[in-house]
C-alpha cells in the first residue's frame, strides 16, 4: 500500500471543491473560477494567490490552463507557458490538505499500537481474567513480532525512504486510510490474541515456519523495491524512470513486474495468513491484493504511456498473470 | 430499504432531456422492455396475491405464505438491475437491492417465527406497490411515452411508502432477534480452526442502526429528485 506516494501528477490531485472567481480583463495574468470563470485576481506570478485569498495555501491551489484541464506544475514558468499578453488562468480548490507524511504516520503507527495493545492483553477486550496474560503459543509471539516489525519498517521507509511526488493529499483520505488500517489492525488483533485461539492445525509448525521464511524474504524484497525507487530519484528531484533490476536480487523481479513492491507486499501478507491460519487476515490480505491491484494497473498504464521502450514482458503486479 | 424508484440520476434526466441523451441500441431496448414489463406483472401477481388471500381469509394476518414464492423470485431477480444494464444508478440501485435480497431471504425466509408478523405485510405492501409504480415507469421510459402520471406516481408516492416500508422492514428484524439469539443462527463461534467469529444477532443490531443515517440520505435524495424531475415538467412536454 505504499507507492501510492509515486504518484503521477495531476490524475492524483483529486477534484475538490471549487470557488467563484471573478474575472479580470487586464493585460497581465488574470486567474478565474474553474466552474463559474469568475475572475478571482490579478497577479504577476502563479504563486501569491494565496495573498488575496490566504484560505487558500499554496498546497490546496490548482492553477490550470484549462478549466478541465490537468494542473500546472510548481516549477512552471509563466514565460514559458503558452499565454497570450493575457494570461487566463482557472483556479480550483482541491480543500483541505495534509501531508502524505503526516497520513502515512498516523495510519501506519495506530496499527502498530493496536496490535500490541491486543496482544498485551489490555483491560476491556477480553473477559477480565485474561487481562495482561499472555498467550501459550509460540506462533502468536511470533507473529506479534512479525506485525509489528512490518509497521515499524514502514514507518521508517516513510521517514527515510520515500521521495513523495506530492507533498500533500486531501484531508479526508486521513480518516478514510486510518479506518482501513487501524479497523482491519485491530480486527485481525483481536482474533490473534484470542484466548481461545488456535494455531495453525493443517500443517501445525511446518506450516509456520514456511510462513516465516515467506514473511521475511518479501519483507526484504519489498524493502529492496523501495531503496531501488529512491534511487531511481535524485533528491529533490522529481523525475521519473523506469526502474530495473539492479545487483541486489530481490530486484531481478523487475524483469517480470512493474511494481514488485506490491508483489512482495502481497506475498508478505499471504506469509502473514498461512502463519495465523486466521480468517480475518485472509480478508485483509485479500482487500489488499485487489487495491494494489488497481494501483499497480494504474502505474502499469502510466509507464506504458510515458516511455516508449517500456519493457514489453513485464506484468503489472503478478508476473504473466495480472 | 423500501426505497422506491432507485433509478435517478441518469432516468431523471433523460426526464427532462429525453431527445438529447443517446439510449441504449434496439435488441438493448427490447431486453430491457421485456424484462420490466415482466417485473411489472410479476408485482402485480403479488399485488394480486395478497388481495385475493386477504379476501380469502377475511384478515390480514398471515398473507405473506400466499405470496412467498412470487415475492422471492421476483426481488430477487431485482439483482440482474445492479450489473447496470437497467438505466439506474448502480451503487444506489444496488445498495436498495441487497438490502431488499437480505430482508427477504436472510431475515424472513430463515426466521420462520416472523412470518406471521404484521410488520412483513407492511414493507411487503409497501414494495409491492413501489415495485409496480417503478417498473411501469421504466417500461413506458424506455417505450417514450411516459403518462405524466406515472412519472408523478413514481417521484411522489415514496414519500409516504418509503417511511412504511423501512417500519415494517425494522419491525421484521427486531422481532427476529430473540429466535436469532436462541438458535445462534448464522453465527459462528470461538474456538475453531479459522479462528474466526460471527454473531449475527449483533449484526442484525448494527444493520438496524444503519437505518439511521443511510435512510435519510436516501430518503432526501429521491425528495431533491423529485423537485428536478416534477418541476421542470412545464419546460418539456411529456408524450
Amino acid at each position: 500500500m505504499i507507492e501510492r506516494r509515486e504518484g503521477w501528477e495531476g490524475n492524483d490531485r483529486a477534484n475538490e471543491g471549487e470557488r467563484d472567481l471573478f474575472p479580470q480583463l487586464k493585460p497581465g495574468v488574470e486567474i478565474l473560477d474553474a466552474k463559474t470563470k469568475d475572475k478571482l485576481c490579478f497577479l504577476d506570478k502563479v504563486r501569491p494567490l494565496h495573498k488575496y485569498y490566504p484560505q487558500w495555501y499554496a498546497a490546496r491551489q490548482s492553477i490550470r490552463l484549462d478549466p478541465k484541464g490537468k494542473s500546472l506544475k510548481d516549477e512552471d514558468v509563466l514565460q514559458h507557458l503558452p499565454v497570450g499578453t493575457t494570461a487566463t488562468f482557472y483556479f480550483r480548490d482541491l480543500g483541505a490538505q495534509i501531508s502524505w507524511v503526516t497520513v502515512f504516520l498516523t495510519e501506519y503507527g495506530g496499527p502498530l499500537l493496536l496490535y500490541l495493545m491486543f496482544y498485551f492483553r489490555v483491560p476491556f477486550i477480553y473477559a477480565p481474567k485474561y487481562d495482561f496474560t499472555t498467550s501459550k503459543h509460540w506462533v502468536v509471539h511470533l507473529a506479534c513480532m512479525c506485525h509489528s516489525f512490518h509497521y515499524l519498517k514502514r514507518l521508517l521507509e516513510t521517514l527515510f525512504v520515500h521521495r513523495f511526488s506530492h507533498g500533500t493529499m486531501p484531508l479526508r483520505n486521513i480518516f478514510k486510510n486510518c479506518t482501513y488500517y487501524w479497523g482491519f489492525a485491530a480486527w485481525m488483533a483481536y482474533y490473534i490474541n484470542h484466548p481461545l485461539y488456535t494455531p495453525p492445525t493443517i500443517y501445525g509448525e511446518q506450516q509456520v515456519r514456511i510462513a516465516l521464511i515467506i514473511f521475511l524474504f518479501c519483507q526484504v524484497g519489498n524493502f529492496s523495491i523501495h531503496i531501488a525507487l529512491r534511487n531511481l530519484r535524485p533528491p529533490g528531484s522529481k523525475t521519473r524512470k523506469i526502474p530495473y533490476p539492479t545487483k541486489n536480487p530481490f530486484t531481478w523481479i523487475f524483469l517480470l513486474v512493474s511494481c514488485p513492491n506490491y508483489t512482495y507486499e502481497l506475498g508478505s501478507w499471504f506469509g502473514f495468513t498461512l502463519m495465523t491460519q486466521c480468517l480475518p487476515v485472509a480478508f485483509f490480505t485479500a482487500v489488499g491484493f485487489i487495491q494494489m491491484t488497481v494501483w499497480a494497473k494504474g502505474k502499469h498504464r502510466s509507464y506504458l504511456k510515458e516511455f516508449r521502450d517500456y519493457p514489453p514482458l513485464r506484468s503489472p503486479i503478478l508476473p504473466f498473470v495480472l | 430499504m423500501s426505497a422506491p424508484a432507485m433509478g435517478t440520476t441518469k432516468t431523471a434526466h433523460s426526464d427532462v432531456a429525453p431527445k438529447k441523451k443517446r439510449g441504449p441500441g434496439a435488441l438493448a431496448t427490447a431486453y430491457l422492455v421485456i424484462y420490466n414489463v415482466v417485473m411489472t406483472a410479476g408485482w402485480l401477481v403479488i399485488a394480486v396475491g395478497l388481495v385475493r388471500a386477504y379476501l380469502a381469509r377475511g384478515s390480514y394476518h398471515g398473507l405473506y405464505y400466499s405470496i412467498e414464492k412470487p415475492l422471492k423470485f421476483f426481488q430477487t431477480g431485482a439483482l440482474l438491475e445492479v450489473s447496470g444494464i437497467v438505466p439506474s444508478s448502480v451503487v444506489l440501485t444496488g445498495f436498495q437491492v441487497l438490502s431488499r435480497v437480505f430482508l427477504t431471504w436472510a431475515v424472513t425466509h430463515s426466521v420462520r417465527e416472523v412470518q406471521n408478523e404484521d410488520s412483513v405485510l407492511l414493507f411487503v405492501s409497501a414494495w409491492t406497490i413501489t415495485e409496480i409504480i417503478r417498473y411501469s415507469f421504466y417500461t413506458f421510459s424506455l417505450l417514450n411515452h411516459l403518462p405524466y402520471l406515472v412519472k408523478w406516481a413514481r417521484y411522489t408516492f415514496f414519500l409516504v411508502l418509503y417511511p412504511m416500508g423501512v417500519t415494517g422492514e425494522l419491525l421484521t428484524v427486531y422481532a427476529a432477534l430473540p429466535y436469532v439469539q436462541k438458535t445462534g443462527l448464522y453465527s459462528v463461534t470461538l474456538p475453531n480452526k479459522y479462528n474466526f467469529s460471527f454473531d449475527y444477532h449483533t449484526f442484525l443490531i448494527l444493520t438496524m442502526v444503519s437505518y439511521i443515517p443511510l435512510f435519510p440520505q436516501l430518503y432526501f435524495h429521491m425528495m431533491r429528485q423529485r423537485k428536478k424531475v416534477l418541476c421542470h415538467v412545464e419546460e418539456y412536454k411529456t408524450e
